[in-house]
This record gives structure tokens, sequence and C-alpha cells, in this order.
């Protein structure tokens, strides 16, 4: 049944991209990496995935002319890392004052603030998703997600999942179409391919 | 709660998964993709594979194992060793690891840490250190090109000075080898690794020393390290990774499920 989907990858020219794209692959499910804005918006699942820094991430989507098809998707989207952050309002990872993002969920990205705790917070940790999350059916609330980040979005009405280091911040977002987590499912063993799974399901 | 995380390092020499004791004499432990399948399932929480003749060697280094990794492990793996510049990291990167680790060649160039943070972003950027505790002046001294033994110098730089350089430069996470530990499974060096990481503010992962179960406990509860990472007790069986895992978690440490 999945099978015959079209899943992309939004070739947002990050590291992190065959990484994702076997994540995809072992579920049995094929998956074709794309910047072109048709192959995107007849897709029926987009992956934004991205790593690096917010204001590199931005200028190769905007280079790739890429800002207004990502905006207009209707099908369901998930942001990865860097591609959840790039879905809020605006990201203070920049060169300038702030780096503008995508706007397809309210929401601002801030250097964590978390004391003694060292940065980036890398590594392992419990995530608390909201009752009913979707994109967390069939995984325990407190499983361990891989994350590396330095910044991140606050709780907000949109947090689908919470996280917890030195601060407590969205560990996935959620707006209509919009999904998005801060932690690397790709590299989150068993449950990181049961959200993708579920993800790919919606 | 952020995990502790235990690392198995793979040290990899023509495709193969091999371990010396004090980097000498190395013996074939192994296949890299099944051994690299079998530590994820065991628990492993991340991988190292450290290609360990190549910065010695000067040559260029077949690494198309790191896409057949990446094909089928679903926990961060990163590969160090022969990774000289911004363009090597990047076939690296886009061949599905996650994080590249540099060690001589930083060592050579120290600018190559800038100039990768400044292209991939702090998260992939991991700097290894062979520190060396010299008991005749009482002090942690750097070594380079440690994968080589007639090659093996004495840089210049106290281990203490470099941590802090490579954090000024952009590193994301410091892995500190204790090379008169390594391979004799006697314990962490816990005395150096609690003063390295007074001076740490990025994730510290400790190498060099473990041979029992309790070394894991005392390295995580007395030098507060990130990560500790192992090769030959893994890679032997003599201490089995869920095993390992299930002990930490009764000492009241966070380790992952």
């Amino acid at each position: 049944m999945t099978k015959a989907q079209q899943i992309v990858i939004v070739n947002t020219g990050c590291a992190n991209i065959s990484s994702v794209k076997f994540a995809v692959e072992r579920l049995g499910v094929n998956v074709t990496v794309s910047d072109d804005t048709q192959v995107i918006q007849t897709a029926d699942k987009v992956f934004l995935p991205g790593v690096g820094s917010a204001n590199a991430a931005m200028a190769s989507i905007k280079q790739k002319q890429l800002v207004s098809c990502v905006q207009k998707l209707t099908q369901p989207v998930l942001g990865i890392c860097l591609g959840m952050q790039l879905m809020v309002e605006a990201s203070e990872e920049s060169l300038t004052e702030s780096t503008e993002c995508l706007g397809l969920i309210p929401g601002q990205v801030k250097r964590m603030q978390v004391g003694d705790l060292r940065l980036p917070h890398m590594g392992w940790n419990t995530v608390t998703p909201v009752a009913d999350a979707p994109l967390f059916k069939g995984i325990d609330a407190n499983s361990y997600f891989y994350f590396v980040h330095s910044f991140a979005v606050g709780i907000s009405d949109f947090t689908m999942a919470s996280c917890q280091y030195g601060m407590d911040f969205s560990a996935a977002l959620h707006k209509d179409n919009f999904f998005g987590v801060q932690f690397h499912p790709e590299r989150s063993s068993d449950v990181g391919s049961q959200l993708l799974k579920n993800f790919i399901e919606l | 709660m952020l995990a502790r995380r235990i690392i198995p390092c793979l040290d990899v020499k023509d495709g193969k998964v091999v371990k010396g004791v004090k980097f000498r004499n190395h013996e074939i432990i192994g296949d890299i993709v099944p051994l690299a399948q079998q530590y994820a399932e065991q628990g492993a929480d991340e991988l190292v594979f450290y290609d360990i003749t190549a910065s010695s060697d000067q040559r260029v280094v077949d690494k198309s194992w790191v896409t057949r990794i990446a094909q089928v492990i679903d926990i961060p793996f990163c590969v160090a060793g022969g990774i000289k510049t911004v363009a090597d990291a990047g076939k690296i990167l886009e061949m599905g690891a996650d994080k590249i680790s540099v060690n001589s060649p930083a060592l050579a160039d120290p600018e190559l840490i800038t100039r990768l943070h400044d292209t991939y972003g702090q998260q992939c950027v991991v700097v290894g250190i062979d520190s060396f505790f010299n008991a005749e002046t009482g002090k942690y001294q750097v070594h380079q090109y440690t994968g080589d033994e007639s090659r093996t110098q004495v840089t210049a730089w106290e281990t203490a000075d470099w941590v802090k350089e490579v954090q000024k430069r952009g590193a994301g996470e410091i892995v500190l080898n204790c090379m008169n530990q390594d391979g004799v499974r006697k314990g962490y060096d816990i005395a150096q690794l609690k003063a390295i990481r007074a001076n740490c503010t990025v994730p510290l992962i400790a190498s060099g020393g473990a041979g029992e179960k309790v070394h894991f406990t005392d390295v995580f509860q007395q030098a507060d390290v990130d990560g500790a990472l192992a090769a030959s007790v893994f890679h032997k069986g003599i201490i089995p990774i869920p095993e390992l895992k299930a002990y930490l978690r009764e000492q009241d440490i966070a380790i992952r499920d």
C-alpha cells in the first residue's frame, strides 16, 4: 500500500540527505531526492531535512527557488532537525540579526540557554509527546531519540512533543500538514523508524 | 534526561576492523558492516570508525564502506582518519556519516577546524586528541600521527591548551584518548579527564583504558564525561553491551533503554 506513494526528500543541499534516504528505504519504501518544484508538489509525502546552520540552509533553499513551493504544500511535510527549525518564522542562528525562515508554523528558533550543561545538546534524550500525537503512535512516552543541536524552538501551542535539557523545548512541532522533529529519527534506532513509518502512513 | 553514551570504536584498516595494544600489533577482528550492525542491535549509542592508517600513510583511502554502513545502521556514527580537507569531510558526510573526526591534520593546520565548522556546522565536527602523560615532565602532551609508530611525534601542545584551542575554533565534540591507558584495560584516566572536563564546554568523550564495567561507572560519575569509548572489551566480548547498560542503570547513571 505505502509502496505506491510518492515520497520525496527536498534536496536542501545539506549533508544528511543520504541518511534520511537510507532510513526511509529501510522501511521498504521508495524515495526520491529532488529540488524540482514539480516533483515536490506532486509528492504524497515530503521530507525537509537539514543540518548545518539556518542561514546557510535558507540561502540554499532560496537559491534553488523552493521557498514558495514548500510554503504552498498541502500534503504532509516532515522537517527534520534544522529542517524543523526552518519551518518556523525566524531563527536567531544568523550572520545578521536573524534569519527569516519559511513561516509554516508560528515560533522562533533561539540559542539554547542551558546553564552549566554542554552545548551542542548531543546524544539520546527522552521525549514526551502530547496525547494522541499521530507521529508518536506506538512509541512509548519517554522513549530516547537522538539529538544534535544548539538552537531550539520553545514550547508553544504547536508543540507536539517536548524534551528537557537545561530548559524545556519543542522536540516536535505540528500545525496543519506541517510536522517537524528536532531530533534525528533516521538515527534514533527502532523508535525513529516507527516515527518515520507513522509519518509515511499518515 | 540526556543519556550517557556507550561508544564502541572500530579501528579500520584496509576495510577490516582491527585492534592493537598501545597502537601496535594490529590484529583483524572482522568485517565492518556486520560488526557495526551487531553493535547497533546490542544497544550501542553511537559508533566511531577510525581508519588508523589513513593519516600516516599519505594515500587516498577507499571509504566506500561509509555508505554501506549508513545504509544499514540506524544509530549515529562518526568517521575518523585521513580527513585532511573540507572536501574530504564533505564526501564522508554525503555518504551518510553523521560526524567526522579530525586529529593529526587539525594539529598540522588548526584552521581546518574553523573551515569544517563554517561549512558543515559545529554539530558534525569532532576533534580527536591523543594525549600522553610524560612522567618526567609531569605534563600531558598531545601526540600526532599515532596510527604509525615510526611517524608518531610529540607536538608542542599541552593537552589542556589544545582542548581550549579546538573549542575556540568550533569543535562540536572532543574525544580524548589517553594513550598511557590505551589497550591495557586498567581503567580510564580519571584524573586527566576530570581536569579536561573543567575546561570543556562541548561534549567530551573518554577513550582508552576500559577493562571492566566499573571503569564506565567511574568515568561517568567521577569525570562527568558525556560518553565512554572502548574497543577491545566489546570486540573480544569481555563486556557485553546489554550487560554493561543494565549495570550502569543500576548505578543510577542515565542510560538509554
